[in-house]
């Protein structure tokens, strides 16, 4: 008899749909038969391990990984991966990626004409501690334009990729900055249907974080599924 | 009953077009560790097509396994069954120009379902891309298995042409590897099952 411990069904109205006009990229891409429910087995709650290090070594300073130091301006980012029930979830792999000081990314499709910067790629990998924290130095992103609609802008964001504990568990999402003047103009910050949801994916401005003279502290926790109490055998 | 949420979940976003360079995959699309796993080696390739049957050049694929022991290495799988150190389970690979990913692993064992059911060998599949706010989860099956009749998962889903769209066709040999193609319809007449859990 094999008991399986679920993980929480996701909120819906704190996830996005698929199906979002405003964000047109969806319009081809999104299945339109409703996805089919599956009970979660050994395969669901069971995910990759970080703990041993085999994804590698950690690059949590993008502001040297060149020659010269990057132009903008210095920023902490750290905070928890934690669950619904604000346990931490530890020694898990986060992969962030931005775009530099100006708006543009390192890569080849990204045809936005303003500056790259040479010492600047904008990438960063960590595995959280016992306590489930993170922490990276980097700098704030620029906004960009981007052809959703006419005159288009993308909020400063940086892109954020989670594990935790369980294939259930894995989420991909954005961090954006508070104050930012472009969210009520995005498509895809306002596809979080709950005001709630959409706060969850906004970074505290942390003084406490911020190190004299040298950087900027942004705290960003991220919440992942909790699990439910019992375990279930049917 | 499950314990009242305290925090709310963060939601997922999409990875965009630019993610490349962002994440982690130097070999992940080899599960085998070069070779060295325990089991018939596989291919497992696949073409991801959107509504208008145009590839997806922008496509995040991540796989999850048993081994070819029907082992998960995960701390809550308690089977009896040898973890092999040679493969971990998990695997990532980008689509190309063509939406096309590819992968090098190993044909899973079967593993437990709920209470004493079997589950057919199956290999978990995350899609993540451009124009999908949310990951889609959906899950590869392979033919000729005697388990897939009566399989749980592959058993509810009663339409035999939607069944279809999650079974692996074999497609020849790579060397000595045996091919399965698993393509990936994200919409219209052809779409994938994805499953929601």
């Amino acid at each position: 008899m094999t008991e399986v411990t679920e993980y929480n069904s996701e909120l819906k109205g704190g996830q996005p749909s698929n199906n979002w006009p405003a964000y047109g990229s969806t319009v081809k891409r999104h299945p339109e038969r409703p996805s089919v429910a599956l009970k979660q087995t050994l395969t669901e709650i069971t995910g990759p391990g970080f703990a041993n290090g085999w994804s590698g070594p950690d690059v949590a300073d993008l502001t040297k990984q060149h020659k010269g130091d990057p132009i903008g301006e210095r920023m902490i980012l750290a905070g928890r991966i934690l669950d619904e029930d604000g346990k931490p979830v530890p020694k898990t792999l986060v992969e962030i990626w931005q775009a530099n000081s100006a708006g543009r990314y390192q890569h080849a499709n990204d045809t936005h004409p303003a500056p790259l910067d040479p010492n600047f790629t904008g990438r960063g990998n960590v595995v959280s501690n016992e306590k489930g924290e993170y922490r990276f130095l980097s700098l704030i992103p620029g906004a960009y334009p981007w052809r959703n609609t006419y005159n288009a802008w993308r909020s400063k964001h940086v892109h954020f990729s989670v594990f935790g504990p369980a294939f259930a568990t894995r989420i991909i999402t954005q961090m954006y900055f508070p104050g930012d003047p472009l969210l009520d103009f995005d498509p895809i910050y306002n596809a979080v249907p709950e005001e709630a949801a959409r706060q969850r994916l906004i970074a505290h401005y942390d003084p406490n974080l911020s190190e004299a003279e040298w950087a900027l502290g942004y705290r960003f926790d991220i919440v992942l599924r909790g699990r439910n109490a019992t375990p279930v055998g049917v | 009953m499950a314990m009242s949420p305290k925090l709310i979940p963060s939601a997922t976003q999409t990875a965009g077009p630019f993610f490349h360079f962002g994440l982690l995959q130097p070999t992940w699309s080899d599960l085998t560790s070069g070779g060295k796993a325990k089991g018939d080696k596989i291919t497992l390739e696949g073409r991801v097509t959107d509504g208008e049957g145009a590839p997806l050049p922008d496509a995040i694929i991540e796989i999850w396994q048993a081994n070819a022991a029907g082992k998960y290495d995960h701390p809550e799988d308690a089977q009896d069954k040898p973890v092999d150190p040679g493969f971990r389970g998990f695997g990532r690979a980008f689509t190309d120009k063509d939406g096309v990913f590819r992968f090098t692993t190993v044909k899973p064992g079967s593993v437990p379902g709920r209470g004493n059911a079997l589950q057919a060998p199956h290999i978990a599949v995350s899609i993540a891309a451009r124009g999908l706010l949310h990951h889609l989860f959906t899950r590869v099956y392979f033919p000729g298995e005697g388990l897939n009749k009566t399989d749980p998962v592959l058993s509810s889903i009663e339409d035999a042409t939607l069944q279809k769209t999650l079974i692996a066709a074999t497609q020849g040999n790579a060397g000595d590897m045996p091919v399965f193609r698993f393509d990936i319809v994200l919409q219209g007449k052809n779409e994938t099952v994805f499953f929601d859990f």
